[in-house]
């Protein structure tokens, strides 16, 4: 039988053991798990501009992705009333560098809706022109959904989407991830009505009708599907006077 | 004389010896005593990473990993542990492990670690890997400990890795993400093309949680049908 001093004794040795061990790895391993994560936010960010890529992403070693994102995307942060930010001015608020891949929509979802910062990446394509990617967030059924989606220069047609879930169900919510055909519906689709009023995208159970704003819905994930419906009208209406400066200049 | 018994003494008991005993603690749990089909436990994880034969692949990984170590490490420290808190102290080891596995992970392969999220921390929660600890491994040396987890860890593993083939193939049409027989082109057998297959589509249910049920009770089944031993004959 231990005494308890010997037992408080062998605690805090192993417990101090443990943590140096952990400390060390995981200061070790830091720079590593930070390039692995940013080369897996820019993989989402260009699988919505999948299409126009030279190869697959799934084909694209880690320095591939880093060179597409170096030499053809320029990134843009602005705030609610679509004016550009100054690098200054997001790094102020705690995003590294500056730049919009760092800006992290989780957290600025948190503030208020006018104090918030929206990320947007301009691609280049082959042939000179641009495509606008935004980056949407909302709620799916269990936990946090989001996405990207690539708009075409003139603002309103859809050229590419890619979403991403935290916690959806495999097989019926994480389908507008694993299911390839989802994404690929919302390409063509668009965000302005003839009379010019944003409308967004729909996404309808039992099967869209309007061809031209909605996109067929998921059997058995009613609600994810309403979730990004509704992370598509609030999120990209975050980039309306956006894409109207953008339109005047 | 003196000589000759030493060396009788040493041939008897070498420090790593791979006998009848030690064949048994590493392939019983593979077999007749399986952690999954035979006592029935650890099965959260086995529905839950069961999906796509890659995620099953990693997890196996993580537990062989985890349960060999953490077997050894409690084995090595067993005459110190004071009894009172022995149970603590076996977690403490276990989710050093599990989060130097899931550190390692996240710099080896990033999207991995992404789609298994909680369930690599969930291994602390594992019953097989505190089952082994409290049974065996704080009663046994540091060599037949390492067996003993090297045996349970694989035979979760193999039946994982059973059920993610299973599940993936019937649910995806793919095997290790490779597409295998589904509608499309990209498939090597385009069920769309097939006059013969035609009729083929990929059953979803497979994808969800309650086929994992299934699919193990008919391995279950299989593994008592192919092992008499196991059959309870009262």
């Amino acid at each position: 039988v231990h005494s308890n001093s010997s037992v408080i004794r062998f605690v805090f040795t192993l417990t101090a053991i443990v943590a140096v061990l952990l400390a060390y790895l995981s200061t070790g391993l830091k720079d590593i798990h930070q390039r692995n994560e940013s080369v897996y936010n820019k993989r989402a960010i260009l699988s919505a501009v999948s299409n126009d890529l030279p190869k697959s992403l799934k084909d694209m070693t880690d320095d591939d992705v880093q060179n597409i994102f170096d030499t053809r995307i320029t990134q843009k942060v602005f705030n609610m009333s679509g004016e550009m930010l100054t690098d200054e001015q997001v790094e102020a608020a705690g995003y590294k560098g500056g730049k919009a891949e760092n800006v992290d929509l989780g957290r600025e979802r948190r503030k208020p809706e006018s104090e918030r910062m929206i990320p947007m990446f301009v691609f280049q394509r082959e042939d000179g022109s641009n495509y606008y990617i935004v980056t949407v967030r909302g709620n799916g059924l269990w936990d946090e959904i989001w996405g990207n989606v690539a708009l075409d220069s003139d603002f309103n047609t859809i050229a590419g989407v890619a979403f991403d879930h935290k916690a959806e169900t495999p097989g019926l919510g994480a389908e507008i991830k694993d299911n390839k055909n989802f994404p690929a519906s919302f390409i063509g689709k668009k965000l302005f009505n003839e009379q010019g009023d944003f409308v967004s995208v729909g996404v309808v159970k039992g099967g869209a009708r309007n061809l031209t704003h909605d996109v067929d819905g998921i059997s058995g994930a009613t609600i994810t599907a309403d979730g990004v419906q509704e992370m598509m009208y609030r999120g990209i209406k975050y980039y309306k006077p956006v894409f109207e400066n953008l339109k005047n200049n | 004389m003196a000589e000759t018994k030493e060396l009788v003494v040493k041939q008897k008991e070498p420090l790593i010896r791979f006998g009848k005993e030690e064949k048994k603690l590493l392939y019983d749990p593979i077999d007749s005593n399986n952690p999954i089909t035979v006592q029935v436990l650890g099965i959260c994880s086995a529905l839950a990473v069961t999906t796509l034969v890659d995620k099953a692949v990693v997890m196996a990984i993580a537990v062989i990993f985890v349960i060999t170590f953490s077997n050894l490490t409690v084995s090595l420290m067993r005459q110190y542990i004071p009894k009172q808190v022995r149970m603590i102290v076996q977690l403490v080891v276990i989710a050093t492990l599990v989060t130097v596995v899931e550190l390692v992970l996240k710099a080896v392969n990033y999207p991995i670690y992404k789609e298994l999220s909680v369930f690599i921390g969930l291994i602390i929660t594992n019953c097989i890997i505190m089952g082994r600890l409290e049974a065996f491994a704080s009663g046994n040396p540091p060599y037949r400990s390492i067996l003993d987890g090297l045996g349970n860890g694989v035979g979760y593993g193999v039946i994982l890795i059973m059920i993610a083939v299973i599940r993936e193939f019937f649910g995806k049409g793919t095997l290790y993400n490779y597409p295998i027989l589904g509608a499309g082109s990209e498939y090597l057998i385009n069920t769309a093309d097939s006059a013969l297959l035609g009729w083929y589509a990929n059953n979803n249910l497979m994808v969800l949680f309650p086929s994992a049920m299934f699919v193990i009770g008919v391995i279950i089944w299989a593994h008592r049908a192919w092992n008499k031993t196991l059959v309870d004959i009262s």
